[in-house]
């Protein structure tokens, strides 16, 4: 594998990632240019006319994304805010990956990842967030994750749209000899007012694309708009039901060979000794690489490839993590909560004294299993290593991340390195990791010259991800005369996500430092109590982990809305007027709440055996609550019947977009608290397939209603809010119907039939 | 050499005969829009019709569907989007869409032998794996092209 060779800019973005420090004192040096990366893509007869918008002759508009579609429908979004302001329909509209470019970057995923975000710090921490704010536009990372596509380019791609048609306007505006203010714009034409003249987009556009860029335009007003906050068909459907969209692992190039591997099976693991002779002579066969974690074949076809490394003899040092068990890494988790060495995140008030002067202290031990992201793609990846230059085609979250990675692998300039992005068969922050892009381009450059596609089975993917981490969580509260909330101590231990991801992409990386990641969804809970402590364990382990669909909330709302609903029954009191009752003057959770239980008809009372749960959670800037009705047999025989979900996102793009990333983080996270559980033994995943790593199916999936509550609010995400609150919203249905409390998913652990 | 009829049309491949269909219709064929999802027969993203029936393409080996009309997603409309296309539309179904080539495909073969399915049917007959969560459109789905198949 090929040495990290870092330049000053690649130590930058590294250091960036890492902690504020470095960055505050970088600045880049160059003017980050309008249009030119865009200009770079255009071909004969096309003309960019910002970082966003092209237009053809033809007139027709093409649209650069720098997000990765993966199933949440950016591509419809982004173009919806371009069509709105270029009075053009989004359906005449054709999405396009954007280059690899500064220009692109994902401010509010950076500002969202990093240590020293705002939600959980104050002070100097604020400093903190707003030199990431800037590191993050500089330095340029793009990346879809933290749910904050529209969040982040809402405003520039609006923008994007509204510069194009001024320069449209203005190259009509010098033709007719009037002024720009004379000329509306109109369904892809330029118009006089008085209707006397009309030139189309496509006619304009050489004209415009000499224009001097306008400054301070105004966008249209909320009234005039004719698509934002309209549902738009999206715009990748049509290829997606004829088998004609692109995902990475259908790249298909000419004289093309396939790869399969196998990998050593122990995380941390090595090769050691392998006998490529044996399998020379399998049909297809092309050659063999070995590699530091493991070995692969390369064939003239993927089954040739993968029928020849099952047959490889190879020989693998287990390392260290032999030793670990999903066992042994709870019993870590429970020494280091007793150490009582944690890490601060919410310290109101003095919990510990409260506590210990109580007569009655409540106190509860909540687990969560590390998961696997299961994407439908398996991961794969497509390489071509030249003389001295690299080309990739990979489905990814990150373009930034992933052309820093081919340079170093492939060892060749910067400047020689292309990405090419194509559509992904789910993301859910796997394709944010890099492993595989380095395998691929490894095993490439045994074959120079040749395209190399590279594509991992099933069981390589479950077995080799970054997961979810596992997590403990130990509760203390108690409650005073009139049935409130007095004390409330949560100690939660887990390894960190961004600890393992920057130690992933800069081993030498000193990343002891607060991390949100861990602390979400735990340490920024909306119940005001007077005596408040939150703290994290980090308890880092040889498993990988990785971010995953809504992160640390995906675990910290299960324990903490499960808590809350042990408090309220302890308090004899509902489980929606608790929550209201320790809302204060959060106005905005409590208008969820109470149109939650309007649209749940939580007041009406179910017949015996049937029990309705809820649950509230904040992640991503969007307020998601959500009430679940089940049916429990006596037996333990489960029906989830029904599951109904308020989303306050603040304003919104495209209400049937949001509705169906609510429907589809509520079937994850179902999933997940159903079934999902990676079990390690021996230093190694247990689990192989979806037969022991299972999935929600049509027939144990729920009736789904969806309820828009838009406030306010500042933007908030859609792609994961929906996931955290469903697993507490589940256990606590099942409590109310058969009062069993569940304190470990998934669901099946505890005998639950589904 | 093996023939194959995919698609209505005869193809000689090149595979040994214990592969699995999913990887001579996508590799050696190169038609790409059956999917390959589990290896295993359990997410039915690679789902295809042999004769007019769903089978999983990535545990049927090669030489079994020799003889048989092979039908993939490329295959089952005839210029004109099918109701179940149709309706996967209307309904705004996909998502990522990796599993949907497969979904459709089930469906398809469903809506043939049993036109008008009960949820319960439905649901014993499509077991296919979506990891984004589209089963509650997939379902209406389901009936809006019962519909339109009879409308038709």
């Amino acid at each position: 594998m090929a040495k990290m060779k870092l330049t000053r800019r690649k130590f930058l973005i590294a250091g960036g990632l890492v902690g504020g420090g470095l960055a505050v004192a970088y600045s880049l040096g160059e003017d980050i240019p309008g249009n030119k990366a865009l200009v770079a893509t255009a071909e004969n007869g096309q003309f960019a006319l910002n970082a966003w918008v092209k237009i053809n002759k033809q007139g027709e508009v093409t649209v650069a994304i720098s997000q990765a579609e993966m199933g949440q429908g950016v591509y419809t979004s982004l173009c919806m805010l371009v069509a709105e302001e270029l009075e053009v329909d989004v359906a005449s509209v054709t999405p396009e990956p954007a280059p690899v470019h500064p220009v692109y970057a994902n401010v509010v995923a950076i500002m969202d990842s990093l240590p020293f975000s705002d939600g959980h710090h104050s002070g100097e921490a604020t400093a903190g967030a707003w030199a990431m704010k800037q590191v993050g536009g500089v330095l340029g990372v793009q990346a879809t994750g933290g749910s904050t596509s529209v969040r982040n380019f809402w405003g520039p791609m609006q923008q994007a749209g509204a510069t194009a048609r001024e320069m449209l306007k203005q190259a009509a505006a010098n033709q007719w000899n009037v002024r720009a203010d004379e000329c509306i714009a109109e369904g892809g034409t330029i118009k006089l007012k008085n209707g006397s003249k009309s030139a189309t987009y496509g006619e304009l556009v050489e004209q415009a694309s000499m224009q001097e860029v306008p400054q301070d335009i105004k966008l249209k007003s909320a009234g005039a708009r004719r698509i934002i906050g309209k549902s738009q068909e999206r715009i990748d459907i049509p290829a997606k039901v004829t088998g004609q969209a692109g995902f990475g692992v259908d790249v298909t190039l000419p004289n093309m060979a396939f790869a399969a591997v196998k990998l050593a099976p122990v995380f941390g693991g090595t090769v050691t000794g392998w006998d490529e002779d044996a399998v020379k002579d399998m049909p297809g066969f092309i050659r063999a690489v070995k590699f530091e974690t493991g070995v692969a074949v390369i064939a003239d076809s993927f089954w040739r490839a993968k029928s020849a490394v099952e047959a490889l003899p190879v020989t693998f040092d287990s390392g260290d993590a032999v030793h670990l068990s999903t066992k042994s890494i709870f019993a870590l988790f429970e020494n280091n909560i007793e150490s009582d060495d944690g890490r601060s995140y919410s310290d109101e008030g003095d919990a510990k004294a409260e506590l210990s002067a109580a007569s009655d202290v409540h106190t509860a031990t909540y687990k969560a299993p590390f998961l696997a992201h299961a994407c439908m793609e398996p991961m794969n990846c497509t390489a071509k290593v030249g003389e001295n230059d690299v080309e990739v085609w990979v489905p990814n979250q990150t373009s930034t991340l992933m052309s820093w990675i081919a340079e170093q692998t492939a060892d060749v300039p910067a400047e020689n390195v292309t990405i090419h992005n194509t559509f992904l068969g789910g993301g859910f922050g796997r394709r944010l990791e890099t492993d595989f892009v380095v395998m691929a381009i490894t095993i490439a450059k045994e074959l120079k010259g040749r395209p190399v596609k590279l594509v991992w089975t099933r069981e390589n993917d479950i077995q080799h991800d970054m997961y979810r981490p596992a997590a403990l969580s130990k509760f203390s509260a108690s409650l005073n005369e009139n049935g409130s909330v007095a004390a409330w101590h949560n100690r939660v231990a887990s390894p960190s996500v961004t600890r393992s991801f920057v130690n992933r992409l800069i081993p030498w990386a000193n990343t002891d430092m607060p991390d949100n990641t861990t602390a979400e969804g735990a340490a920024d809970i909306p119940y005001q109590f007077t005596n408040k402590l939150m703290e994290h364990f980090p308890s880092p382990t040889a498993i990988p982990v990785g971010y995953w669909r809504s992160v640390g909330h995906s675990y910290n709302a299960f324990f903490t809305e499960s808590f809350m609903d042990e408090l309220a029954w302890a308090a004899k009191a509902d489980p929606v007027a608790f929550r209201m009752d320790h809302l204060a003057n959060h106005t905005d959770f409590k208008n969820v709440l109470k149109k939650l239980a309007e649209v749940s008809d939580w007041n009406n009372p179910l017949p015996k055996g049937r029990g309705r749960g809820v649950a509230l959670h904040e992640s991503f800037g969007s307020i998601v609550g959500q009430v679940v009705e089940v049916t429990v047999g006596a037996d333990k025989e489960l029906s989830v019947d029904k599951v109904t979900c308020v989303v306050d996102c603040g304003e919104v793009l495209n209400p049937d977009g949001l509705i169906s990333q609510m429907e589809s983080g509520i079937i994850f996270g179902l999933s997940a608290a159903l079934f999902g559980e990676i079990t390690i033994e021996n230093g190694q995943v247990a689990e192989d397939n979806f037969p022991s790593y299972d999935m929600v199916r049509l027939e144990n999936c729920p009736e789904i209603s969806v309820h828009i509550a838009a406030s306010g609010r500042p933007l908030g995400g859609g792609g994961e809010p929906a996931t955290p609150p469903i697993a507490p919203a589940l256990t606590n249905a099942i409590f109310a119907a058969n009062n069993d409390r569940i304190r470990e998913l998934p669901l099946q652990k505890s005998g639950y039939v589904i | 050499m093996l023939t194959l009829n995919i698609n209505g049309k005869n193809v000689d491949v090149d595979a040994e005969e214990d592969t699995p269909l999913l990887w001579v219709i996508r590799d050696t064929v190169n038609l790409t829009g059956t999917k390959f999802g589990c290896g295993v027969a359990a997410c039915g993203a690679c789902t295809v019709h042999l004769d007019g029936e769903a089978a999983r393409s990535c545990s049927i080996p090669v030489s079994e569907a020799v003889g048989t009309k092979i039908t993939t997603i490329e295959g089952i409309s005839d210029g004109k989007l099918t109701a179940v296309q149709q309706a996967w539309i209307s309904e705004q179904v996909p998502q990522c869409g990796y599993c949907q080539s497969g979904m459709i495909m089930a469906v398809s073969a469903l809506l043939n032998e049993n036109p008008k399915p009960t949820d319960d049917e439905i649901d014993q007959s499509i077991t296919n794996i979506c990891r984004c969560g589209t089963y509650p459109r997939i379902r209406k789905a389901i009936h809006q092209a019962v519909k339109l198949q009879g409308e038709a």
